[in-house]
């Protein structure tokens, strides 16, 4: 900004130059103890967590991609069911766990703190 | 009417006394459960405190907190694991207690001694908050810009990891703090024409995924380790506790003062003070060879440490607004939306309230003997709830609570997005915690900063003529330098 010597870029300026400074200093480090480029964590290997943890991430994503269209209460359902199953419960838990914890918090966030959870696809029957 | 029976009659009414026993279970089941924190309770608390009155809102935090670092000691004792970091310093001698027919103990001992601890450092913040509030009436900019880098500075230093590792956490978090259109000069920083960008990212989605999503993820990651429970018989806890008093008064004191020192340095919590004192215990004991074998010392005074370091960490909250630990970072953002600003001036326009919260600190750690009792026996119960029903249920709770909060699928972005920065952070040995204060202080930092620059005339010899601000700028600097000379002594030997 014209006639501001310490004007709105100054600040992220600095944090920029600190952050290409460590950078720097950190490839160094890291390049003189000899690490690899790129190691993943040794649940990778491990078939069941990979596929806990990608389920995890896959489940956010489809929510925040879906919730607006299907709805809270549908992608909940799919979403714990999901998670639930994934992470080693029996089907009849599953489907106990799915049907429950939505209606929990329905009641809990819907109806008691009034935060406007979408409806989606079940805007007619809503209450 | 004074401001005490003020402070009375906003604590003991029948809605808060409810808040207060329910965020005690939860606290409790909380802490006892690996791999769910304290910080994570306070995360996860903040959706539904942000629809009650301000003195429940703060009472559920602190009184789950005040469970949750107890209860943390239970599984170190039943499983080898602790509860929450805060418990890590003496999961080893508390399990080896168990092992040796002594779980009985070490669970009293870490229950008697959370409450001392936790009363201790509440105390001291009865005392020392509005004392400290009095200078701090007159602080200019220039003092708060001090007071603001030596916050940054020391959570940098005293968290255990590479320092260099500890800037860039740091800038992270700064950089966080900078987007939108939040800063002096009003204008719109990295929003990128996003609406939702211009107000700033909102923290409390941010610290969700920061402190409950990375956490779950790492929990995930690890659910085909199943867990293998100790037996311990539990009889009556408090038996020999009166003996171990008497026997270990300096361990209980030094505990206790050294935690809440470590709680009111920003940056620094429960966990690294369990650390240090733990540390301290062995340093100082008359029985050092013990250590690791079982021996109860070092839970003691451990134990005392963690618990008064909560209270410790809202000192500099309070005051100043600047948090001493992850759950008063949490917490100032609460504070702010229940309109009791942190800040000198909170003693004077919301005295009330501020009493009404000492008053829950101290109900919360008396409260903490009969519920710790019911949760300790309640324990192998507690542990079996199945972590595959948990998790998901825990998650789903974090996405509903990022939602509520400005009611916008953004939220919920943000939470995952942070979430997975957090969990990358940590497995490489970047610790969260600087980066969380550099959020929640980055306006600060920068109000300050340029406010001062212009009352200066662009003078920097300013900015240390004031005599508070230069020994601030000198604590800040020796804070800066100390590894450095500590590396050059070490050359020279």
């Amino acid at each position: 900004m014209p006639g501001q010597k310490f004007g709105p870029a100054w600040f992220p300026g600095l944090i920029a130059i600190g952050l290409a400074v460590c950078g720097v200093m950190l490839v160094f480090s890291g390049w003189r103890s000899g690490a690899h480029w790129l190691q993943f964590p040794e649940w990778v290997q491990r078939p069941r967590s990979r596929a806990a943890v990608l389920a995890v991430l896959g489940g956010l994503v489809f929510y925040i991609l879906a919730a607006d269209t299907l709805g809270f209460h549908l992608t909940a359902i799919a979403i714990v069911a999901l998670w639930v199953r994934i992470l080693g419960a029996s089907w009849r838990l599953t489907i106990l766990v799915a049907a429950l914890a939505p209606i929990v918090i329905h009641l809990a966030f819907y109806k008691l703190l009034r935060v406007p959870l979408p409806w989606g696809l079940l805007e007619r029957w809503a209450f | 009417m004074g401001v005490l029976s003020q402070a009375f009659a906003l604590v003991f009414d029948w809605y808060v006394l409810w808040v207060i026993l329910a965020s005690a279970v939860f606290g409790l089941f909380v802490g006892a459960v690996p791999g769910l924190t304290a910080t994570m309770a306070t995360a996860l608390l903040v959706p539904v405190t942000f629809f009650m009155p301000p003195v429940p809102a703060v009472a559920a935090i602190v009184t789950a907190t005040a469970m949750a670092i107890f209860a943390g000691d239970i599984p170190s004792c039943l499983l080898r694991m602790p509860g929450t970091p805060a418990s890590a310093a003496y999961t080893d001698e508390a399990y080896a207690m168990t092992k040796k027919g002594y779980g009985e103990v070490a669970l009293g001992a870490s229950l008697v001694f959370s409450m001392i601890g936790g009363l201790f450092g509440t105390a001291v913040l009865i005392v020392a908050a509005p004392a400290l509030a009095e200078v701090a009436l007159k602080f200019s900019s220039f003092e708060y810009f001090w007071l603001v880098l030596l916050g940054l500075m020391s959570a940098i230093f005293l968290a255990h990891a590479d320092p260099l590792k500890g800037i860039v956490s740091l800038l992270i978090g700064l950089l966080v703090a900078s987007v939108g259109l939040d800063n002096p000069a009003g204008f719109p920083r990295f929003t990128f024409g996003n609406a939702e960008l211009a107000g700033g990212l909102t923290l409390i989605p941010i610290m969700i995924g920061m402190f409950a999503v990375s956490e779950i993820l790492r929990n995930v990651a690890a659910i085909d380790r199943p867990w293998e429970m100790a037996q311990a018989k539990i009889g009556n806890i408090f038996r020999g506790m009166w003996t171990l008093t008497k026997r270990y008064p300096a361990p209980i004191l030094r505990g206790s003062v050294l935690g809440t020192a470590i709680g009111a340095l920003p940056g620094a919590g429960a966990d690294i003070a369990a650390w240090m004192s733990y540390a301290v215990s062995k340093k100082f004991s008359k029985e050092r060879e013990k250590f690791g074998t079982g021996h109860v010392e070092g839970i003691i005074e451990a134990g005392a440490s963690n618990n008064s370091a909560l209270a410790g960490a809202w000192i500099p909250a309070l005051v100043f607004g600047i948090p001493g630990d992850s759950i008063t970072a949490i917490v100032i953002g609460v504070l702010y939306i229940k309109g009791l600003n942190p800040g000198p001036t909170i003693f004077m326009n919301n005295a009330p309230a501020i009493y009404a919260i000492f008053l829950v600190f101290i109900l919360a750690n008396l409260l903490m003997i009969p519920l710790g009792i019911a949760a300790i026996k309640g324990a192998k119960q507690m542990l079996r709830a199945p972590r595959a029903v948990l998790l998901p249920v825990i998650l789903l709770f974090c996405v509903v609570g990022s939602f509520a909060i400005n009611n916008t699928i953004f939220g919920v972005v943000l939470m995952l997005g942070f979430g997975l920065v957090a969990y990358l952070m940590e497995e490489n040995g970047f610790p969260v915690a600087p980066a969380i204060l550099g959020m929640v202080l980055g306006a600060m930092l920068e109000e300050n900063f340029i406010s001062s620059m212009i009352k200066a005339e662009g003078n920097p010899v300013a900015f240390v003529t004031r005599p508070i601000a230069g020994g601030l700028a000198l604590a800040t600097f020796i804070i800066l330098l100390w590894p450095l000379g500590a590396r050059l002594l070490r050359g020279k030997q």
